[in-house]
């Protein structure tokens, strides 16, 4: 039987969620503003190579999640580790500003729904880009320029405005910039929130593809939110539902979205159809 | 019988030795000895008024006070200029209340207090260099809060400095931050070495003399050590320029490769005049036996740390 089965072992990989651990575990996580509870007890599990979505009405609490998972603020409970080498063993949360900061830095991405959170509006686009490595100390001016292209045109921005500053550019062109900042430094983890809300729908479906096809060459571990389901179905592999702050329903996307358990997502799911 | 008015008030005081009581000279003592140990690190510090207004260099010259004794000998600079009324006035102040003597001489001064300029001749080890600093905060630009600036420097978080160079390579092809050239100093803290000319600031790197910097207004303070790294930011490969002043030659004495002021002439061209009036002063009397000393820069214009001054190179 052993030698039947290692044989088969050989030839057949056992299922990816079995072998791996996921990348990015988060569990337990609370945020309070004053009386607010903005996120009560939500966990999350994320593999590299996967997208997990998020959805859930405005003030659920989606973009909270996102802000503590790039380590941007404090919360009041929770664990959050990242499967990388040397930080395995640390609940991100307990690290000192500076520290985190590193982390932040060199392991994950984010891009905002308002770019004016995530861009110097006044600067050029190839400096958004170029800051990301500037913070890592990089200080040759040509790698800059080098690294500040590269990143443009895999997230398929126009190198030819490439010095222009996003604020003279479309909603669209601003957030293949967040994202090309996002990916400068190759991180693990990739945050999106809400990053084609507000744009045209041709335009959306591009960004939708320039996005798939950076999940399947870079094997990241994805987070988006979206209100829009659409989206999370083009994208997610699995989802999760949030409302009032907590986590209602998580599973496949294809299978919450077509066949919901809970009432609320329900709800959600047949005001979206 | 009458009390006159004398009688009654209580005695008269003379000031305080050089004008601070002992507990504001201990204070800023304090502070100087704190900025020496951690260079470039800004020390706040808890200031008197003075009989000068704020924004004339009451900031360097309560650091040249807590300094000075009746040994010391005083050079005042004011744009390079020992004899602009405000660094006579600086001086005047100064000697009166510490008796101590005054020079034009960059050498022969113990302290020099300055405003914009460093001399041109190489500062000695038993010398104190006090600049005036309007400004101390090289973030100021790129954050206008005070207290994340701070975060700032404690995480030595210069991204943003380093990004504002980029923007100006891309723009202009060249760095174009005149004065106050942003610079780190011992490898950890970026200071704004003062509104110094571009030329003036290689000459803080590896310096005999200590270098003391305070902003009066903001009452912070800062140092550069005797023989302390002093780098301007620059990227590797495009290299830091200083002002580029070839072939200007100045009127009075005909020195080349020294700082100059630009003075217009009527026809639309220009004459020149070295800006450090105290080192004018020596060339032209050097005839009459007096001596001057080592410069930074020599008259081809190189500067006497070999290297650390690259020629220039025009980004892609
Ligand atoms: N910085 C903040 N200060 C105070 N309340 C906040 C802050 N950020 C979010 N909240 C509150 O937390 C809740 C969740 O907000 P948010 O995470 O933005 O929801 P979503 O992204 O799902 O719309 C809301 O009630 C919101 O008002
Ligand atoms: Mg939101």
């Amino acid at each position: 039987m052993p030698v039947i089965l290692n044989h088969l072992s050989n030839l057949i990989d056992a299922p990816r969620l079995v072998t791996q651990t996921p990348l990015l575990r988060a569990s337990g996580l609370k945020k309070q503003y004053g009386r607010i509870t903005a996120v009560d007890d939500v966990s999350l599990e994320v593999y590299s190579g996967e997208v997990l979505g998020i959805v859930g009405e405005s003030g659920s609490g989606k973009s909270t999640v996102l802000r503590l998972l790039n380590l941007e603020e404090n919360v009041e409970a929770g664990d959050y580790r990242l499967n990388i080498s040397g930080l395995e063993a640390i609940n991100l949360f307990t690290l000192a500003r500076f520290q985190r900061r590193e982390v932040q830095t060199h392991h994950i991405g984010i891009v905002y729904q308002n770019p004016h959170l995530g861009l110097r509006m006044r600067y050029t686009s190839s400096g958004n880009v170029a800051e990301r490595l500037l913070i890592t100390g990089e200080r040759r001016f040509a790698t800059l320029r080098e690294a500040a292209r590269v990143s443009l045109a895999a997230s398929e921005f126009p190198l030819n405005r490439m010095d222009d500053p996003p604020r003279v550019l479309s909603g669209g062109m601003q957030q293949r910039v967040q994202l090309a900042k996002a990916i400068a430094l190759e991180p693990k983890v990739l945050l999106l929130d809400e990053p084609t809300t507000g744009l045209d729908v041709s335009v959306q479906a591009l960004v939708l593809d320039t996005l798939k096809r950076l999940q399947r060459e870079r094997h990241l571990a994805i987070v988006i939110v979206s209100h829009d389901l659409g989206v999370i179905r083009t994208l997610a592999d699995r989802v999760m539902v949030m409302r009032h702050g907590r986590v209602v329903e998580t599973g496949l996307t294809d299978q919450v979205l077509e066949d919901p358990q809970d009432a609320y997502t329900q709800q959600l799911v047949h005001a979206k159809l | 019988m009458t009390t006159s008015l004398a009688a009654l008030a209580a005695p008269r005081e003379d000031y305080s030795y050089a004008f601070l009581d002992a507990y504001a000279k201990r204070e800023l003592r304090r502070r100087t000895l704190k900025a020496i140990a951690i260079p470039g690190y800004q020390v706040p510090y808890a200031s008197r008024e003075l009989p000068i207004a704020r924004g004339w260099g009451t900031g360097g010259l309560q650091v040249t006070l807590s300094l000075v004794g009746p040994e010391s000998v005083i050079k005042v600079i004011d744009q390079g200029a020992d004899d602009s009324v405000n660094a006579a006035n600086l001086r005047r102040f100064i000697t009166r209340m510490s008796g101590a003597a005054t020079t034009t001489d960059a050498l022969q001064a113990t302290i020099i207090q300055s405003r914009h300029r460093i001399p041109e001749e190489v500062l000695q080890e038993n010398q104190a260099l006090v600049l005036q600093v309007p400004d101390p905060e090289p973030l100021r630009a790129v954050q206008s809060d005070s207290s994340k600036a701070h975060e700032m420097h404690a995480d030595a978080d210069y991204g943003q400095m380093w990004l504002v160079l980029y923007e100006q390579l891309v723009r202009y092809k060249q760095y174009i931050q005149g004065a106050s050239y942003p610079s780190l100093v011992n490898g950890r803290y970026v200071i704004s070495p003062s509104p110094i000319p571009r030329w003036d600031t290689p000459k803080l790197h590896q310096s005999p003399h200590l270098t003391l910097l305070s902003a009066g207004r903001e009452k912070r303070l800062y140092a550069v050590p005797p023989y302390t790294d002093v780098r301007p930011l620059e990227f590797e490969d495009i290299p830091f320029q200083v002002e580029d002043q070839r072939g200007w030659i100045c009127q009075h004495t005909g020195a080349q490769n020294k700082f100059m002021n630009e003075i217009p002439l009527a026809d639309g061209t220009a004459a020149y005049e070295l800006s450090d009036t105290g080192y004018m002063e020596k060339l032209s009397a050097e005839a009459n036996g007096s001596t001057r000393g080592a410069t930074y820069y020599d008259d081809e214009g190189n500067f006497y740390h070999a290297g650390y001054l690259k020629p220039p190179v025009q980004p892609d």
